[in-house]
């Protein structure tokens, strides 16, 4: 290694060194890290250190940073858990709503079949009361019917009479009225 | 059109020729001006563990540039992890998600390796991530001294997780721990052979494991010197300085991954002492 070499130019160039001032204001002769009489004090301080750096971080440091981690981790689970339970109100909601849906659509379909049944009814009370009232006309009017068929018999058999009663005039015999009549009835009876 | 661009490849490899001539001029011209002692390479120098008030011998308890650049990395995970996650908020900083990013890391790590019972030693293993991942970084800062680049600190480090480790294993496990050295899985007649080899690898770990930070950090931080010290030779500076930044770029990865390396490996034994049968 340069070590030696080194080692021979230290003291050659310790007069310049002090003009260039090294890098810590020393001069190295040989590797630093083999001196060993610094070695209780690089021990010494690396101890302190350590004891130092191992009660920030015990005491003060990563109780403080796991209790951190811990937190959001709990948060986070929290926050998850409640998203969960959101989401399942918002499922019991969206069912909800679709029975309220179903539901009205059956009351509606209730409605609609009563309200035409009661429509029905209706139709079918103004239908009979017109059978009715038509019925009842042609009763009526059969009645009359008979009635003018029953005139126009006792018309014809008049006429008929009075005809005959002619005929017999006319013919040259004596009209008997008893006699036509029986005839005449006798006829339109037949 | 291909014309063109033939003669562009070629413009561009004469100009890569020519950058790559003149590189080699400088540097022969360089090593000429440096044996005539016109350029100083001391790339060790920023090493050096020197008192911080006055001049003298370094005690135990002398208070050397080490000591400070280890306060620093200490206010800097105080700056990032206590006082940046102070907000304790549910939606964070970006201080505070800095901070729960290195903690989520470092203790999946432990998880994932280790497995549950791990994470009791996770404080611990935080410690270390920590302090060399600060290290590191403000080593890499201008004028500072990369207290990780030691071989004392680096070792001292490795030691800790050694012993702690293999204590930990006789305490859990009692006499079963030496199972990690005895391969079940391995026909009979191996199995004394693996158990020298798994007995030299265990006694090696805390070296190599300590050897692996300090000699990348160190190596980093010496090639940079090494570059800056060519940067003074007003020929080659715009290359050394393309380097440097290079280099630079390279260090800023290194620093991370060795301590991440550093941490997983801690993982790793820690898993042998807990579980010890492979």
């Amino acid at each position: 290694m340069a070590t030696e070499e080194l080692d021979a130019a230290g003291s050659a160039h310790s007069a310049a060194d002090a003009a260039h001032g090294g890098s810590n204001g020393a001069e190295a002769v040989g590797m630093p890290q083999l001196h060993f009489d610094t070695f209780p004090n690089q021990i010494f301080w690396l101890l302190v250190s350590l004891v130092v750096i191992y009660w920030l971080l015990s005491r003060i440091a990563l109780p403080r940073i796991s209790a951190v981690l811990a937190d959001r981790q709990g948060t986070i689970s929290g926050d998850l858990s409640a998203a969960e339970d959101y989401k399942a109100k918002a499922k019991d909601a969206e069912a909800a709503y679709e029975k309220a849906l179903a539901d009205a659509r059956t009351k509606a379909q209730a409605i609609v079949a009563e309200a035409r049944a009661d429509i029905q009814k209706d139709v079918d009370a103004a239908i009979a009361k017109a059978d009715s009232e038509i019925a009842a006309k042609t009763a009526q009017s059969q009645s009359r019917i008979a009635e003018i068929q029953a005139g126009a018999i006792d018309a014809i058999e008049a006429v008929a009479k009075d005809t005959a009663q002619s005929v017999v005039v006319a013919l040259g015999g004596t009209a008997d009225e008893s006699a036509i009549n029986a005839a005449v009835d006798k006829r339109v009876k037949g | 059109m291909a014309e063109s661009s033939s003669n562009a490849d070629g413009s561009s490899k004469m100009i890569g020729l020519i950058l790559f001539a003149v590189v080699i001029l400088m540097l022969i011209i360089a090593m000429l001006t440096e044996g005539s002692g016109e350029m100083a390479f001391h790339p060790m120098d920023q090493f050096v563990v020197s008192p911080l008030f006055g001049e003298g011998a370094v005690h135990w308890y002398t208070i050397t540039n080490a000591t400070l650049w280890m306060a620093l990395a200490i206010g800097g995970i105080a700056l990032l992890l206590v006082v940046g996650s102070r907000g304790r908020a549910i939606v964070p900083s970006r201080a505070q998600s800095m901070a729960e990013l290195a903690f989520g890391m470092v203790h999946k790590m432990v998880e994932d390796i280790c497995g549950r019972e791990g994470l009791k030693y996770f404080p611990y293993i935080m410690t270390l991530f920590c302090f060399i991942t600060f290290a590191n970084f403000l080593g890499l800062l201008p004028k500072s001294f990369a207290t990780t680049s030691h071989i004392a600190v680096t070792g001292l480090l490795a030691l800790f997780v050694f012993f702690a480790v293999t204590i930990l294993g006789f305490v859990k496990h009692g006499t079963h721990f030496l199972g990690l050295f005895w391969v079940t899985a391995a026909p009979l007649p191996l199995r004394p052979i693996l158990a020298v080899i798994e007995v030299i690898s265990y006694f090696v770990r805390p070296v190599s494991h300590s050897i692996r930070l300090a000699g990348n950090i160190m190596a980093g931080h010496a090639v940079i010197k090494v570059f800056a010290g060519f940067a003074a030779v007003a020929l080659i500076s715009p290359v050394s300085v393309l380097a440097i930044t290079a280099i630079y770029g390279l260090e800023v990865l290194v620093a991370f991954i060795q301590a991440y390396v550093f941490t997983i490996l801690t993982c790793v034994y820690l898993r042998d002492a807990l579980h010890p049968g492979h």
